[in-house]
């Protein structure tokens, strides 16, 4: 009886893949509710992680008919006695002695709550379910500049390079067939003979005649061989590549933050996950993403993450400013052809008025026409939501943008008054069911 | 040169193999066990939770409920509160045994002797598993329930499946037949019998009772009756997954087919459920016996032994009730004292221990003695019959009284001479599943009238169900049948002391929510 020793490590894992996919299908109102808070919680480098979802038991609840903890006459033997004799009584008020203590309470009522983990990548598909980039197929077919070679069949003439030595070489050795060029091989055979021959002291008059036979047939055969030629271009063969367009796989986002000294940590932190998330959507969508930082005052400036979200800085403020140097990194970095470009900007709305005009025209002129997307996220303090919250109380920024955004599909904006409105703002720009707002 | 199978913690095929001939042959030729033929399988700890989430079938069917249970096991794990198992082993023919890949090389062969030997030898030769599971169909039958489900939920959609399979997982425990069935007889029997039955009607002739008025009983009217009782239920029954699957008066076939494979995997795993500890302890003590032998032969090394012993006392370790980790008793705990116990009695008793079990005490041949007890008992029985006075007063056992009427807890017994008895049967019955699980029976169902089915549960000491969860199962049972039904729970007396009733329309929802 020899043991069968099976190694089922390289298995496949996930076999229970399909039981977890049907438990998280009913768990699904659950975890978008811890989705949801978990926004509105989260440390803001946090976003990848996995989450703990707690799950009310009664949805998942598995009942059965069992005796309930209590209630009734019931005996129990345990282990471990130390002073007890026959006959001692214990009190019943005091649960945790007696051994009636770890029994859990009855009915598993006091089992609130479910607890599991789920991944990362589900975290973010329950967060980005209903999210869509806009117009993104429209814009992918205008832009086809980029393209990539498949191998499409055999075509008779191309560059050596692509030679395709296995068809040629059949194509050749089907024609040598059909029109009978000589083997090599029978070449030297007819030599060898006409070799012997002539090596022979006794020639007679049938030997001549014999040599010349011979001879006559080699050369007929040489002459057949030279005109029918081992490869002939008939036979070539090569690869054939076809040039298919491809939707650009990458983006670049723009992330555009006015930190002038009226934007204050708060409303810095706002705008930040703002562009977290919108990072994170982005992500998933294409292959690669790209993220510039510019920030400004009245001038702006390229900078890296960790001055554009944690440097102080003062001065006025000039958006225009920050449009153009945008204008200004995609014309030296990123071609529109091969980009696909989201720009979000984030401002408390403060502008000097003479540079109304100036963003406009850049925005409209320049910018909107190339973007995929442009949203503009105004941030508030918490403690101002009372005042600006009405319609009328609106920035300068806020007015002008607004005059554009009718016109323009592309374009969205909305305000944002604490860390719990940002998801559903970001939900708004790109619900699937989004007007054109 | 070193006769040892394995130097070092690190496995290889190689060792494995040279630790498992080794382990085999103590078993099967100096312990005459007698397992079924061994597949060991090697899996990583991933494949471990998957197992884990399908209790440790190879192959079983899709549902949530799976799937909840392996992210609870994936979390509780991922944080550290809870190990995996080494092993996990599975009652067919070949019996298979998973083992871990992050096992150190004594683990491993820990855990062949405990599963591929222990575990396996009991499944092979105890009488529930004999008369109650198909240890060589097991695999193909979950085959086909896992491809007929699957099935069903291609062609009805897994709502409709889900929704069969939730109230049959809520039936699992009131869906096994508690007794074998009684065998056939044969025709020969038949025949023998029906010639039986002739001669003492003959015999017996008496032209007397011809003049006998007929009674109410076999008058005229009952060939019909007995005809159109056929088809008709018997009751009370036990086994409400087999009444519904039966009678229930608006399933389709296929859901019928659906209580069946639940019905039938209930069944499988029901004697697993009334021999933990036998099992545990028969697998604990082949375990403890061969890694000890294989000590003794050289074939491991102290390190190896210490190792063992670490993990092996770990894993027998039975905290005191007033212990903040006491949660009950440790099958593995409990069962491999008796086993050594037993084999105590058997090779070096004591005048108590002769009083007490003359048929084995002092025979000499403690294998001889634990097989038999591994072959015919279940654990109430086993430990009404074999938990002796000197082990009693080792764990110190105490019986405690738990009257509703009174507001304090009453020590009945301890393990004194006054009390053996009394330990001995109270621990039995804590085994024994006609009390430990609530005994419900379907007592009518009045299949041509209204079609109320009524349902009774015969409360064991007073003991109520769990309400919450009783109510939830009575909307599953309700879905099933169709039509209104009424659970009472019943006492000694007689007296109806609860009564829920459920209506049909979507009861489930109803209650759930």
């Amino acid at each position: 009886m020899a043991v069968n020793l099976i190694d089922r490590r390289l298995n496949p894992s996930g076999k229970s893949l399909p039981n977890r996919q049907r438990f998280i299908r009913l768990a699904k109102a659950a975890i978008k509710d811890a989705v949801a808070r978990s926004i509105r919680e989260r440390a803001l480098g946090d976003v990848e992680s996995k989450e703990v979802v707690s799950i009310p038991m009664k949805r998942i609840a598995e009942p059965r008919l069992r005796h309930s903890s209590q209630g009734g006459d019931r005996d129990q033997v345990l282990p471990g006695n130390k002073e007890f004799v026959r006959g001692d009584t214990l009190p019943k008020s005091k649960s945790g002695e007696g051994g009636k203590g770890s029994k859990g309470s009855p009915d598993g009522e006091g089992e609130d709550e479910f607890r599991f983990t789920i991944s990362a990548e589900e975290y973010l598909n329950a967060l980005f379910e209903e999210l869509e980039l806009p117009d993104l197929a429209k814009a992918q077919l205008k832009d086809t500049a980029v393209v990539r070679y498949h191998r499409a069949g055999h075509s008779a003439s191309g560059s050596p390079t692509n030679l395709n030595l296995v068809r040629t070489l059949r194509h050749s050795l089907a024609r040598r067939i059909c029109l009978g060029r000589p083997k090599a091989a029978d070449l030297a055979a007819l030599d060898e003979e006409i070799a012997d021959l002539e090596a022979l002291e006794d020639r007679g008059m049938a030997f001549e005649a014999q040599l010349a036979e011979i001879e006559a047939r080699r050369r007929a055969l040489r002459g057949k061989a030279q005109r029918v030629a081992y490869i002939d271009p008939v036979d070539l063969r090569y690869n054939r590549f076809e040039a298919v367009p491809q939707p650009s796989a990458q983006a670049v986002m723009f992330c555009l933050m006015d930190v002038s000294g009226s934007m204050t940590e708060d409303m810095k932190d706002l705008a930040k996950r703002f562009f977290l998330l919108l990072h994170l959507f982005l992500s998933r969508q294409y292959q690669h993403v790209d993220v510039v930082f510019i920030r400004h005052t009245s001038e702006a400036k390229e900078v890296d993450e960790e001055t554009f979200f944690n440097s102080r800085e003062t001065g006025g403020t000039v958006v225009s400013t920050a449009l153009a140097e945008m204008r200004r990194v995609i014309e030296d970095r990123y071609p529109v052809d091969e980009w696909n470009i989201y720009a979000a900007q984030a401002s408390d709305g403060d502008n000097y008025s003479s540079d109304s005009q100036t963003c406009l025209q850049l925005l409209t002129e320049e910018i909107l026409p190339i973007c995929q997307y442009f949203a503009y996220v105004e941030v508030y303090d918490p403690r101002q939501e009372e005042i600006f919250l009405s319609s009328l109380n609106v920035s300068e920024l806020w007015k002008d943008y607004a005059s554009v955004a009718p016109a323009r599909p592309n374009f969205a904006m909305k305000r944002v008054f604490s860390k719990s409105d940002v998801f559903p703002v970001l939900h708004q720009l790109f619900a699937k069911t989004r007007k054109a707002a | 040169m070193s006769s040892l199978l394995f130097e070092t913690g690190e496995w290889t095929f190689d060792t494995l193999k040279r630790t498992y001939d080794a382990i085999q042959e103590i078993a099967v030729g100096e312990m005459g066990l007698d397992p079924y033929p061994n597949q060991v399988e090697l899996i990583s700890s991933e494949q471990m939770l998957d197992a884990y989430s399908s209790i440790g079938m190879p192959i079983f069917y899709h549902h949530w409920s799976f799937g909840k249970r392996f992210a609870r096991d994936e979390a509780m794990y991922r944080k550290g509160y809870s190990g995996l198992a080494y092993e996990i082993v599975i009652n067919s023919n070949p019996c298979i045994s998973y083992i871990m890949e992050e096992n150190t090389m004594t683990m491993q062969a820990l855990v062949m002797a405990h599963a591929a030997f222990g575990h396996n030898h009991f499944f092979k030769n105890n009488y529930l598993f004999k008369e109650q599971t198909d240890a060589s169909g097991i695999l193909d039958y979950l085959n086909f329930a896992k491809s007929y489900i699957a099935h069903c939920e291609e062609r009805h959609g897994i709502g409709a499946v889900e929704r069969v399979l939730d109230a049959a997982h809520a039936l699992m425990d009131q869906g096994v037949n508690r007794y074998g069935r009684r065998a056939r007889p044969s025709l020969v029997e038949e025949q023998a019998r029906a010639e039986a039955r002739q001669t003492h009607a003959s015999d017996s002739y008496n032209d007397l009772w011809r003049t006998l008025p007929p009674t109410g009983r076999d008058g005229a009217k009952a060939p019909g009756q007995a005809a159109a009782r056929r088809g008709a239920p018997q009751l009370p029954e036990e086994n409400l997954l087999y009444f519904l699957e039966k009678f229930s008066p608006q399933l389709r076939d296929w859901e019928r087919e659906l209580l069946r494979i639940v019905r039938n995997i209930a069944q499988y795993f029901f004697p697993q459920r009334q021999t933990k500890v036998m099992n545990e302890g028969c697998a604990t003590w082949v375990h403890y016996k061969i890694m000890n032998r294989l000590y003794d032969l050289g074939k491991i090394s102290d390190g190896a032994l210490l190792e063992f012993l670490t993990s092996h006392t770990a894993v027998v370790f039975q905290p005191d009730f007033d212990d903040p980790r006491f949660s009950g008793f440790n099958p593995y705990a409990l069962g491999f004292e008796m086993m050594c116990d037993i084999e105590r009695i058997a090779t070096d008793p004591t005048e108590e221990d002769r009083q007490y079990l003359p048929e084995i005490a002092g025979c000499g041949d403690a294998l001889g003695a634990l097989r038999n007890a591994w072959a015919n008992y279940r654990d109430d029985s086993f430990i009404a019959q074999y938990l002796s006075p000197h082990l009693m007063r080792k764990m110190k056992l105490f019986k405690l009284e738990d009257r509703a009427a009174e507001n304090h807890y009453k020590i009945a017994a301890i393990h004194d001479e006054r009390g053996y008895t009394e330990v001995r049967r109270a621990l039995a019955s804590q085994y024994d599943p006609g009390p430990r699980d609530p005994n419900i029976q379907v007592t009518g169902a009045d299949l041509a009238g209204d079609r109320r089915l009524q349902l009774t549960h015969r409360m064991h000491n007073d003991v109520p169900l769990a309400e919450n969860d009783a109510k939830a199962v009575l909307g599953y049972i309700a879905d099933l049948w169709g039509f209104e039904v009424e659970l009472r729970g019943v006492g000694a007396d007689d007296e109806v002391r609860y009564s829920y009733e459920l209506g049909s329309s979507h009861p489930a929802a109803a209650l759930v929510a």
